[in-house]
């Protein structure tokens, strides 16, 4: 359990499907839309363009990006490997049952990623450790 | 899922990185779609040409696989941003040529076939009835499955390359009899009179069988060119890349009819192309060859257009492969169609070259082609050949 802001809250630990692994730390944020990397994410910024989704105009570079999966081009892979080398991609990622696009987009990108997660569980603003298969985030 | 000892290296990065990286893509989707194994496929098809959809890190992807190997099997090339040697007679800027080349360059070096086509299977990468292949381009995908009975998933760009560094692809989806079964039935009560209207029938039964394999009856002909067509239509607007016709695509009498039955009238045609249709008379672009021409149909167009002249409005394009424009030039059908004004746009097309904002209304044969085409804000008129270029003639549509 952690102290924070004179609440206690629970440490909560879930566990997943790897589908890229490796260990990041960061804040979790979180949609409950799927996301179109290709067309619906500014590759430059990091922020969230397209119309009308939850997220628009909100930034994902740093974050531990929550959603239930991707949407859209294929070309959206393409778009994520971009982010990275833009340094404007998210750290992880965290899928409720991913699909091809996100899950090859990680790979190439090499960011943590990790699905099969009940997603409503976590909210923007929590504090998120992805470490392979497991999630903790409180 | 399994994997041989051979694989297992081949993950292991004992073949260098491009095959490790592809690797561990074909691995992650075999465990996303519960796949026991990896299978050989006999060719790929890769999408994702265009410098305009890649961007730089995408050049820089494809030139990191490039310095480091080969691919293992037959790979074919979706088409580019542009034509390859007459970019600039389209209006391709010098910046975007540059970067175009660097890409293509890329997909030389790793042994692809620079075809830059979405249609293999008329120049040469035409896979058996029952084969595995690796194939991402929608309509591609669709015929391959459908029309030659070969089996593929719809790959993504980077999938298609994994498949053709490792030769191989897990085997899930429509790998497998269990999930080539028609699911549902498609009566066809109308006829059919020109090769738009199989545009037409490919948009209403993407939106009456959305993510379905249809089973269509009622069908009496079809020609390689209306079979292009309508796959191009039934997956760009929401079918699945497979269906049956009965009495014309080959595995159709191992099917069963399925029960739940959809029908299709004329009044359903009519209704696909009035949403297809834009409000215009006004035609500034004309382009015929998505998916890109056979060699019959460019006949047709030097047919239709001899001794006519293009208006001085509109830019008319035919779009196909450079194999079979080749074929054009000795047949002298390329003479006829640019002595009446129009140009050939080989290696691309205009759902991947960068043309937002250059023209204002498009008169095209393609149900596809009108669906990219709004991307790239354009107004779209669907008709056949002769209507297309007399709208080519006249710079309005159906003046006559």
């Amino acid at each position: 359990m952690f102290r924070s802001s004179g609440e206690w809250k629970m440490e909560q630990e879930l566990k997943g499907r790897i589908i890229y692994k490796g260990k990041v730390e960061g804040e979790a944020l979180v949609t409950n839309m799927p996301i179109s990397f290709y067309g619906g994410v500014d590759p430059n910024t990091g922020v969230v363009i397209e119309k009308g989704h939850e997220l628009e105009g909100i930034s994902i570079k740093n974050k531990i990006l929550v959603f239930p999966q991707g949407k859209g081009s294929t070309v959206g892979s393409y778009t994520l490997y971009r982010m990275k080398k833009n340094g404007t991609a998210p750290k992880g990622m965290i899928n409720k049952e991913t699909e091809t696009i996100v899950a090859v987009g990680a790979i190439i990108s090499e960011i943590p990623f990790i699905d099969k997660i009940d997603i409503v569980k976590i909210n923007t603003g929590n504090k998120i450790i992805i470490e392979n298969e497991k999630i903790i985030f409180r | 899922m399994e994997l041989t000892k051979q694989e297992q290296a081949m993950l292991d990065g004992k073949e260098g990185y491009a095959v490790r990286k592809s690797m561990e893509i074909l691995v992650a989707l075999g465990e996303i779609f519960d796949a026991k194994n990896l299978i050989d496929v006999g060719s790929v098809q890769v999408s994702g040409v265009s410098y305009h959809n890649l961007g730089d890190a995408g050049l820089e992807f494809l030139d990191s696989l490039a310095n480091d190997g080969k691919v293992k099997v037959l790979t074919t090339l979706n088409p580019a941003g542009m034509d390859l040697e007459n970019w600039q007679q389209l209006g391709i800027t010098p910046e975007f040529a540059d970067k175009q080349n660097l890409v293509i360059e890329a997909f030389q070096r790793m042994g692809i076939l620079v075809s830059c086509t979405c249609t293999p299977y008329l120049i040469g990468n035409l896979p058996l009835y029952g084969e595995h292949i690796a194939w991402s381009e929608s309509s591609a995908v669709t015929f391959a499955n459908s029309v030659l009975g070969a089996r593929t998933n719809r790959e993504g760009g980077p999938s298609a390359l994994a498949a053709a560094f490792v030769g191989k692809t897990p085997c899930y989806g429509l790998h497998l009899d269990e999930n080539r079964v028609p699911d549902v039935h498609v009566e066809v009560k109308t006829e059919l009179f020109k090769l738009s209207d199989w545009g037409a029938l490919g948009y209403a039964i993407g939106k009456k069988a959305e993510n379905k394999i249809p089973y269509l009856t009622g069908i009496k002909t079809a020609n390689l060119d209306e079979l292009k067509n309508f796959c191009a239509s039934a997956v760009t607007y929401g079918a699945k890349p497979l269906f049956y016709i009965k009495g014309i695509t080959p595995g159709v009498e191992q099917q069963i009819q399925p029960k739940k039955t959809v029908i299709i009238n004329a009044e359903d045609i009519k209704n696909a192309y009035d949403s297809i249709n834009d409000n215009t008379d006004e035609i500034d672009f004309v382009c015929i060859g998505c998916p890109h021409c056979s060699i019959k149909e460019i006949q047709e167009i030097a047919d239709l257009i001899q001794d006519k002249k293009v208006d001085k409005n509109v830019e008319l394009w035919v779009a196909t492969s450079r194999t079979i424009k080749q074929l054009a030039d000795k047949r002298g059908y390329t003479a006829i169609i640019e002595a009446a004004g129009g140009k050939f746009a080989c290696d691309t097309c205009m759902a991947v070259a960068p043309l937002k904002g250059r023209f204002k209304a498009l008169a095209t044969t393609s149900a596809k082609g009108c669906f990219y085409s709004r991307q790239n804000l354009m107004k779209t008129k669907m008709g056949s050949t002769k209507e297309c270029l007399e709208a080519a003639v006249n710079g309005k549509w159906n003046k006559n």
